[in-house]
Order: structure tokens, then sequence, then C-alpha cells
């Protein structure tokens, strides 16, 4: 076991890699000069070319990437360039290792930009995640033991019109009615723990859990009811129903127990994906976490943040993944390897 | 649903072939379509550490050797795991063997890559055991047995269809039917299909894989008579892969028993059913419930094989076969008994070999293999066994004897 | 009355396209002791009505009729709380396929004492060591340590093993065995077949084997029941059916499979066609499709008529249900001869 996560952890360092040089030809490759639009809309060309040599975009692609790698493992100083450090010591900057970049957008390091972030994002995301898993399952086990009844058509239904309607209007539609109208809830504004107390954060993240938490349990209540369905169908339920056990022991022993277990692979990737931000939920209710994040630093052409969000969202998945297998090698006796 | 559409359930249009199901018969001065020498597979298996070294291998098939003759049949019969289904894929070539030679019309097929063996797939063909998966639910079967037409660009489009029309008729089946898809039909019609497709680029061999296991007892003999009357009117010779001993015995006059990767036992139908050598091939028959026998006199006495098939990975030494054996003795886990030619057309892999009941005491491989009845070299005594020569020699060694004769 | 006693059995599917008669009017006795095979092929009803003593139907959409005495008990008419308290105690199942039939997360170990908990107020120490116990009896190396092991950890008998000792782990009076050895090698099913037959003997149960392989029936049952379309087409004591066979789908099966002794040009006769909708059986006998010998009848009677289950002339408690007034003698002189010229010799 041991050494399979240590394969699959080296099978994702090289993965991160080679994301991380996908990225910077990526963003080179845009029609769009990143040095122009960094310089502002009145710039002359020598102020520009000022500017290409203090982000360090004068140099070829395959160095700078160089020069990240080496940041990462060592730390670097910002700007590279070392006769501009000359003549400005002041402004120079040192990023430490693991360093991811330094954003002259936001002036800090891409790493201290993440720390303020990922609570906001994972916050969101567990919210969310708990939600729909509770809700995505319970209900799909319940369509799946009422099939064919005005039950299940209902929760079948209702899940998918939730699903076909935009995150942002389902957001809105919330925003404006739980919050602004009918003043269920306070109108969501992202409070941490360490400052708010844990009644505080909680409440804040209803509302925007709950918008993630409706687009994504409409998957969850189809696939939970399918697999359900689909078990109810196994010989070993007509064992388990032939030596006479009881209809409830049957289902939560016998048959919740193998139709869920798909459900790991899909609930550990929708998660990973999610940690790191919810784009149009966060810019709704103006949560500042990842999703929010990489939305402004494409707006702006601003490569350092946007090469630390792909390889943290890229470890998210990678780190799921794994986690998924091992999970799984618990739940199912059968993909136990040595 | 639509497999019970009364249409396509009627009565099978009759077949276009002369029908006589007879069994088929050996053909003494027929040339070998296949050869096969010491065919080898083994498949590594790895370690779970960081680094994945390869600690073993499964010998799925291990120096296995036969012929079929042309137009003929051999059957190939074990239980599962003992490797019958892997030879049929190396035959043909959708696994590259380990080692060992596959003459195929004289030529050594065994390591030619993809490309070479594009003109041979033709000559070769394969029938699968389960028909509902090994055709296209999302294709006619117009397309389905007009496929390899397309692929070798043997015909013209416009002349494919009354090609696939025959076809159907051939294997019993409607040919206004070529545009309707697999599940229209039972599974004793799907298999005809399947035979159909196989039928489509006229091959010189057919590799047939548990043709008939998946079907209901009345239609398998619509199907192994089917198989028959190909055979006869095509002269394609057959290996028969099963499990099932009847069956086998059916279909093919000769047959071969392998347990463990290995062929244990190889003989003419009437040798090999009437007076097997290897006590497995004894317990083999012996577990089969027969209903005759039953209905006149009872349960015939049965040879019980205690415990299971032990795994290819660590076979046992020596005789594979002897951690299961009654008549094992200290030299059936030094020496591995050779395949040992003991009649005109029967060979048998056993230290012991005699009919049922009449081992004999002393191995009647001391000579052969250069070793004592204990199984420990005699110096001096060199082995003389040609261990893996396909096909049978015309000089033999008496059991009665012990000494070679011939013909 | 006997352990069992099946009366006018019906059991039918209601389904969109129709009802499909799955089984129609199906009667049998079965005495402690003795083994019942049910012949037929797939779709001839065989373990549909077979399920129905468990009532493993209740809670679907499935009608079932007649009458199901075990013990004097009419297992129809009582709730479904009384049946389960008898499924698993006094009827038990075991199924074709022994890797699908338990569940490939739990030990077997779990799952047979599980079995044995619903029935009997004990500790689990106590079912565990009941366990052992069993899976030793039928024939499991190292009990103790194999307990623990998962299901795909056993080979394939193994896993019949394992499945019988949960059925038979509360002595229940009557076992199932449905296709038991179907999924198993040739070597293992003669070990299964002789462990059912040993443990027969000891706790003096009633077994229904349905199985497609008349070789099986022959040595395992007592009675034999021939099933199509539903229907029993011929029912009696085994040896009786097997030398004198008065119907012509019975006939049709010993005359379309190979054997591994006699005659090795012996020809192979198929059944021809194909086995007929349940959805919309033909009318008459259902079986006139497909027989040879329908024109032997005069007038339109296999068509337009079911023949009644009655008699043969062979007596005693074989019963057939086929029109045709001389089955013996169309037996001896037609189809015998076809498929076993050998024994006509021997019997001179």
């Amino acid at each position: 076991m041991f050494a399979y996560i240590v394969r699959r952890l080296f099978a994702g360092v090289i993965m991160l890699v080679a994301m991380s040089m996908m990225t910077f030809v990526l963003f080179f490759a845009s029609p769009i000069d990143p040095a122009r639009f960094a310089c502002g809309k009145i710039c002359s060309p020598q102020q520009i070319a000022q500017v290409r040599k203090g982000l360090g975009f004068d140099r070829p692609v395959w160095e700078q990437w160089k020069d990240f790698a080496v940041g990462v493992v060592k730390g670097r100083d910002y700007p590279a360039d070392k006769s501009l450090q000359k003549s400005a010591p002041n402004l120079v900057a040192h990023c430490a290792a693991p360093c991811l970049g330094y954003s002259n957008v936001n002036v800090t390091t891409v790493r201290d930009e993440f720390k303020t972030r990922i609570p906001v994002s994972f916050s969101l995301a567990i919210m969310a995640f708990i939600m729909w898993i509770v809700g995505g399952v319970g209900l799909g086990v319940i369509a799946a033991l009422t099939k064919g009844s005005i039950i299940d058509r209902s929760v079948v239904g209702v899940s998918l019109v939730f699903f076909a309607f935009p995150t942002f209007f389902v957001g809105l539609f919330l925003l404006k009615f739980l919050a602004i109208k009918w003043g269920i809830f306070p109108v969501p504004n992202y409070v941490s723990i360490a400052n708010g107390g844990v009644w505080n954060w909680l409440v804040n993240l209803v509302l925007p859990g709950l918008t993630l938490a409706l687009f994504y349990m409409a998957g969850y209540v189809r696939m939970s009811r399918a697999f359900v369905l689909e078990s109810m169908g196994e010989d070993y339920l007509r064992t388990a129903k032939a030596k006479g056990l009881a209809p409830r022991k049957i289902l939560f022993k016998h048959t919740m127990r193998a139709a869920l277990t798909p459900l790991v692979t899909m609930a550990g990737l929708d998660l990973a994906g999610l940690l790191g931000g919810a784009i149009i939920t966060e810019r709704v209710f103006n949560y500042n976490g990842l999703g929010k994040l990489a939305v402004d630093s494409i707006a702006v052409y601003d490569l350092p943040t946007i090469v630390g969000l792909v390889l943290l969202l890229g470890s998210f998945v990678i780190v799921a993944n794994i986690v998924v297998d091992i999970l799984y090698a618990f739940i199912d006796p059968r993909v136990r390897v040595g | 649903m639509t497999e019970m559409d009364p249409a396509v359930g009627a009565p099978v249009a009759e077949p276009a072939l002369a029908e006589h199901h007879a069994a088929s018969r050996r053909n003494p001065d027929a040339q070998q379509v296949l050869s096969v020498e010491n065919l080898r597979m083994y498949f590594p298996v790895k370690t779970s550490g960081i680094i994945r070294r390869t600690v073993g291998h499964v010998q799925a098939v291990d120096g296995v050797s036969f012929q079929v003759p042309a137009g003929g049949s051999l059957g190939l019969v074990g239980e599962s795991g003992c490797g019958k289904s892997t030879t049929g894929r190396l035959i043909t070539r959708l696994l590259r063997p380990t080692g060992g030679r596959i003459d195929f019309d004289g030529r050594d097929i065994a390591q030619l890559s993809q490309r070479e063996l594009l003109p041979l797939r033709r000559e070769i063909q394969m029938i699968f055991q389960d028909p509902a998966t090994s055709l296209n639910p999302r294709h006619t079967v117009g397309a389905i047995v007009g496929a390899p037409l397309q692929i070798h660009k043997v015909l013209p489009k416009d002349k494919i269809i009354p090609r696939v029309q025959e076809l159907l008729e051939i294997v019993g089946l409607n040919p206004e039917h070529y545009n309707r898809y697999p599940h229209e039909f039972s599974g004793g019609q799907r298999q005809r299909i399947g035979i159909a497709r196989a039928l489509t680029l006229q091959p010189k061999l057919l590799v047939a894989d548990e043709p008939v296991s998946a079907l209901d007892v009345s239609i398998q003999a619509q199907v192994i008579n089917l198989l028959q009357d190909v055979q006869n009117e095509f002269g394609i010779g057959f290996l028969f892969i099963a499990h099932d001993l009847a069956v086998v015995r059916h279909f093919c006059p000769e047959v071969a028993v392998m347990y463990l990767g290995k062929i244990v036992e190889i003989a003419d139908r009437e040798t090999l059913y009437l007076r097997p050598h290897h006590p497995y091939t004894q317990a083999l028959l012996s577990a089969v419930p027969d209903v005759k026998q039953a209905a006149i006199g009872g349960r015939r006495e049965r040879i019980r094989l205690e415990g299971d098939v032990p795994s290819p990975i660590l076979p046992p030494s020596g005789c594979r076969f002897r951690t299961r054996c009654a008549i094992a003795q200290e030299i059936c886990a030094k020496v591995e008994p050779p395949l040992l030619q003991i009649a005109p057309r029967h060979k048998v892999a056993c230290h012991f070999a005699g009919e049922l009941g009449h081992a004999p005491k002393e191995p009647v491989t001391m000579k052969v293999c250069g070793v004592d009845a204990h199984g420990a070299p005699v110096p001096g005594e060199v082995p003389d066994v040609q261990l893996n020569e396909p096909g049978f020699s015309d000089r033999w060694m008496d059991l009665k004897t012990g000494q070679l004769t011939g013909a | 009355m006997s352990f069992l006693s099946v009366r006018d059995l019906v059991v039918h599917f209601p389904t969109v396209d129709g009802v499909v008669k799955a089984t129609e009017g199906l009667s049998y006795e079965l005495d402690r002791g003795k083994t019942l095979g049910i012949v037929g092929e797939s779709g001839s009803g065989k373990s549909v009505s077979s399920s129905a003593i468990l009532g493993l139907h209740r809670g679907t959409n499935a009608q079932v009729s007649g009458e199901i005495f075990l013990d004097g008990v009419d297992l129809l008419k009582i709730n479904d709380e009384s049946i389960r308290r008898k499924r698993g105690r006094e009827v038990s199942m075991i199924f074709q396929d022994p890797l699908s039939a338990m569940h490939p997360y739990y030990t077997v170990g779990n799952q047979i004492m599980e079995a044995y908990r619903i029935h009997h107020d004990v500790s689990k120490k106590q079912a565990r060591a009941r366990t052992i116990e069993m899976l030793e009896r039928v024939g499991i190396p190292q009990p103790d340590r194999r307990v623990d092991d998962y299901p795909h950890q056993f080979s394939g008998g193994m896993r019949q093993r394992a499945m019988i000792a949960m059925a038979l782990i509360n002595d229940p009076g009557l076992l199932i065995a449905d296709e038991p050895t179907t999924a198993l090698d040739v070597t293992v099913q003669a070990q299964i077949l002789d462990l059912l037959q040993d443990l027969q003997r000891e706790f003096n149960s009633a077994i229904i084997i349905i199985t497609h392989d008349l070789g099986v029936v022959a040595e395992m049952a007592d009675d034999v029941l021939v099933m199509y379309a539903g229907r029993a087409v011929e029912y009696g004591p085994t040896k009786e059916i097997l030398v004198h066979p008065e119907m012509p789908y019975t006939w049709g099966l010993l005359s379309s499979v190979p054997d591994v002794v006699g005659d090795t040009d012996a020809k192979l006769i198929p059944i021809r066609g194909n086995p007929p909708s349940l959805l919309s059986p033909p009318p008459g006998c259902a079986f006139h499709t497909r027989c040879d010998h329908r024109d032997k009848v005069p007038g339109d009677l296999c068509r337009t008529t079911v023949p009644e289950l009655t008699p043969a002339r062979a007596g005693g408690n074989h019963t057939k249900r086929c029109h045709l007034a001389n089955p013996d003698e169309v037996y001896a002189t037609e189809v015998l001869p076809e498929i076993a010229p050998e024994t006509l010799e021997e019997q001179g």
C-alpha cells in the first residue's frame, strides 16, 4: 500500500511539472502582449520594454519556466533581472521556497495570496459537499425505494430543475429572497471562525453552500438512485432475502454499502475540483476565494498567480485521486493491493 | 422482448448444407494445417513495491505441442484455468506467445508482427463462447458478417450483401434478416451469426472457444450439427476448445486433455474415452454425470479429486497433477513425466500410465528419462525422449514390454 | 400429506407487453430425505416456481396463486413476516453462481454467521464457532482461518461449499438448489453433488435440484419433473422417466445431449426451433411447434388443446402431458434406434 502511494505521488509530481510547462507555453501563445497590458493605456514602446523586463517576460519561455522551477525548490528574488535589482534594491521582493511566484498585480507572493483565499474556498466547498452528499444520496435512495411513484418522479424532476438553472441565477434568487427580501439569512459575507466564531461562520455559508449544492445534487440524486436500483438486482441481495434477513437490514447492510461505493470516486473528484474555488458562486456572493482569484488574475494576465492556481488545483485533483483509491481499498476488499 | 419476435422465432430456413451430421472422422492422409510445437505463454507477475519488479510468471501455457489436420478437428479439453483458452488466443495470435512455434500452413506465425499477421487473419478465424457480447449490438447482422469482406477488400461493395445473404442461408438463418440487429435474435441464432462471420473469408482454420456452452441444451445440438456440416462442406480445420467432454467427444476424432498449462494426454477419441491412461483424464471422465448409465444401473463409481487446482504461478515440481493424484509416488515429485507415445495415436504424460485400476508398479518412464524407480538419475543413462514433438511418430513405446516398437 | 406439497401453482408477471405466464398450474410432492429434479431450459419457469416457495416474489408485481404446503402450512397464505422467519430456517436456497450470490464486501464467515443469527439468539462468538463447524462439515480446509476470507479469495468450488454451509446452518427441512453446479468445472461439480448427497443423508432434508442437465438429475434425483413453457410436461420417478420417457420434449432432451460413453457415431438430434415466448405461448400443446410427432395425433388436437397431465402407460406415478396414443411404441421404434442403437442391441 505504501509503495503504491509513493508510486502514485511520484507520477503526480511529474504531472504537475508538465502542467506548469503547459501553462507557461499557453500563456505566451496568447495574442495579447501581457507586458503591454500591464503597462496601461498610454505607454511608449520604451516603457513597455521596461515593464517587460521588470516582469521577466523578455526572456525565452523555457528560461522563465526554469527560474520558476528553481524558485519552487530554492526560493527566488523578484524581479529576476540582476540589473533591475541593483538599480532599485528597495523594490526587490524575496520569495522564500517553495516559491510559487510573486504577483506584481497583487503586490504579494502568490503563496501569501493563497493563504488568505484558501480558507474561504475550503469552507464553501466543504459546506456545499456536506449538503449535497446528505441531500443527494438521501433523496436518491428514497427515489430508488419508491421507484415509479410520484415521490420518485418529483425528486428526480426537481433536482433536474435546479441542475438546469445556471448557478448565478439560483445564487441571485436565493440571495434576493432568502436574504434580502425575507431576511431568513444574513446577506452572506465570509467570516472566519477565528473572527466570528463557528456559528457566524456557518450561517454565512448556508446560502452560497446551498447554491453550489443544488447544482451538484442533481447528479448525485440520479447516480445514487441508479446505483441502488442496480444493486437491488444483485444476486447477493436475493441471497440475503433468501436467508430471512429483515428488509431494513438488507437495505442498510447489503444494498447501501454496495450501491454507494461508486459514489466515492465521484464525490472525491467533485470535492477536489470545488476546493480550487467556485468561480460563479464566489462572484455572486462576493467571496474572496480561489475561484474569484482565478477570474481576476486571468483578466489582468497575472502569470505567476495563474501558474500557481493551476498547480494548486492540479495537486488537489491528484491528491484526491490517490485518496479515493486508498478509500476504495478500505471499502472494497477486492481491490486491496499487497 | 424482441428476442421472441415471432418472425425470427419461426422455424429457421432450411440449411443450404447437406445434412449428414455424421461425427467427423480422422482422415489419416490429411496434411496438417496447424502444427504447434512447445508453445509457451508466461504472464509476468509484478511486485507491488515502489519499483515493480517481475517476481514470477503465471505459466498459463507451458510447452504445448499438437497438430490439427486440414479439414479435421482436434479437441482441447480441461477445466477452468488449464490454459486451453489461452492456447486458442495464441493460435489466433490475439496474444504473442513467450516461446514456441505455431506453424500454420507451413509458416511459423508465432512471432509475426500485427502487420505481417493481417493477411493471415483471413485464414484463421475464431468463434467465441458468448454470442451476446461478441457481436456489436449497434451493427446490423449484415454489417457484422460483411465486415471482414470490406476490411480485406475481397469483394466490391455491391457484391457484399448477396454474399452475406448466402452466408446467412448456409448457417440456417433467414437471408432477408441481414438488416436486423443482434438483439433481435435468440442465443442460438446469434451463435449462428458468429459462425457466419467466421466463415465469411473461407478460413482454413477455425478456433472455436466454448462455442456452445452458453446455449440451452436443445440449441447446443443444433449448433454442433451446424459446425459439423460447415466443416464437411468447406474442409475447415477446427481447434475445438471446450470444458464439456461429451461435446468434444462428439465433435473431434482426436482429443487433447490439458491440466495446468500442459497436455497430459492426447489420443484418438476411442482410446481417450474408453481407455484413458492418465489418472487426470480418468478422474475427469468419471466425474461426468451420465444419463444412460444412471438410467440402467445407478451411479458409476467416481474417482474423487480432492482440493483445487494448484496455482499456475508456483506449479508443483515434477508432474503437475501429483498433488491430487491417487497413484503418485516419489518419482512424480522429482521428474516431470514426458508426453510419451504409447500407441500409434496415443500420448500420455504419466510415470504410471495405465488403464484405470491397472497402473504399473514401476514407472514406465525410467528408461526414457534415464532415472531409477525413485526418480534419481542413473549414471550413464541418457534421457532419450523428444518431449515436444507435435504429432505422432511411427515408433512408440509398448507399455507391456517397455520396448520401442513400430508399425 | 407430503412434507412439501405444491398444488396448482401459478406465477404470472404482468408487463407492458402483456402477462408473462412463467408458471402454469404446477403440482408436485416431495418428502424429507428425497430429491426432486426439475429439468428445463432457460425460461421454462423452473427457477421462478421454486423461488415462489420462499416467497421471493413478494413485494414485486408478480401474481402468485395456488397452494404451497410445507409441513402442513400454506406458504402462500401466511404474512410477510412469517414467511421471512421460515426463509433460511425451514427453506434454504443455493444459487448458480456462488461468486455473485455472496456479498463481495463482507467476509464469508460474516455472511454465514448472519444467516445463523437471524434465526438464533446467540452471541457473535457462538455463531462464529458454529460457522467454523459448518465450514468444516462442507469440506473447507482450515475453516478457522478461511472464515475470515472474502468470497473472492475462495475458489469457485469452495464458494459453493460456503453457500451450502450458509444454507444448511439452520438445518432447514427443504433445500432448493438452483443450478448449483452449472458454473463449476466437472470434477468440482462431482464434489459438490457428492457433498449434497452426504448432507442430505445426515440432515434428512428434502432437496429440489433445478438444472438443465439430465445427467445431474439422473445421479441425484428420486423424482424428475420436466418443465416446458411454464408447465410440467412429464413427472415421475427418475429411473422410470429416463428409461421410458413418454413425452417428445423429454426425448428431445435425451437425444440432443452428447454423451461420454456409447457409440461415437451416434447422431445428435436437436430439437428444432427455439423455446416459445412465455408472453404468447403457442396455443394447444406449447411444444407442438417443435414436435416431430404431432402429425401422429389425429385432428388438430396438438394445435388446439392443451393436453392434461395424465398417467403414462408405464403406470405407477409417472405422468405426462401429451396427446400421443402410443408413446412407448414411437420411442422404441423411432427415437431409440437413432440415439442409442447399442442399448437396443444389449436388450436384444
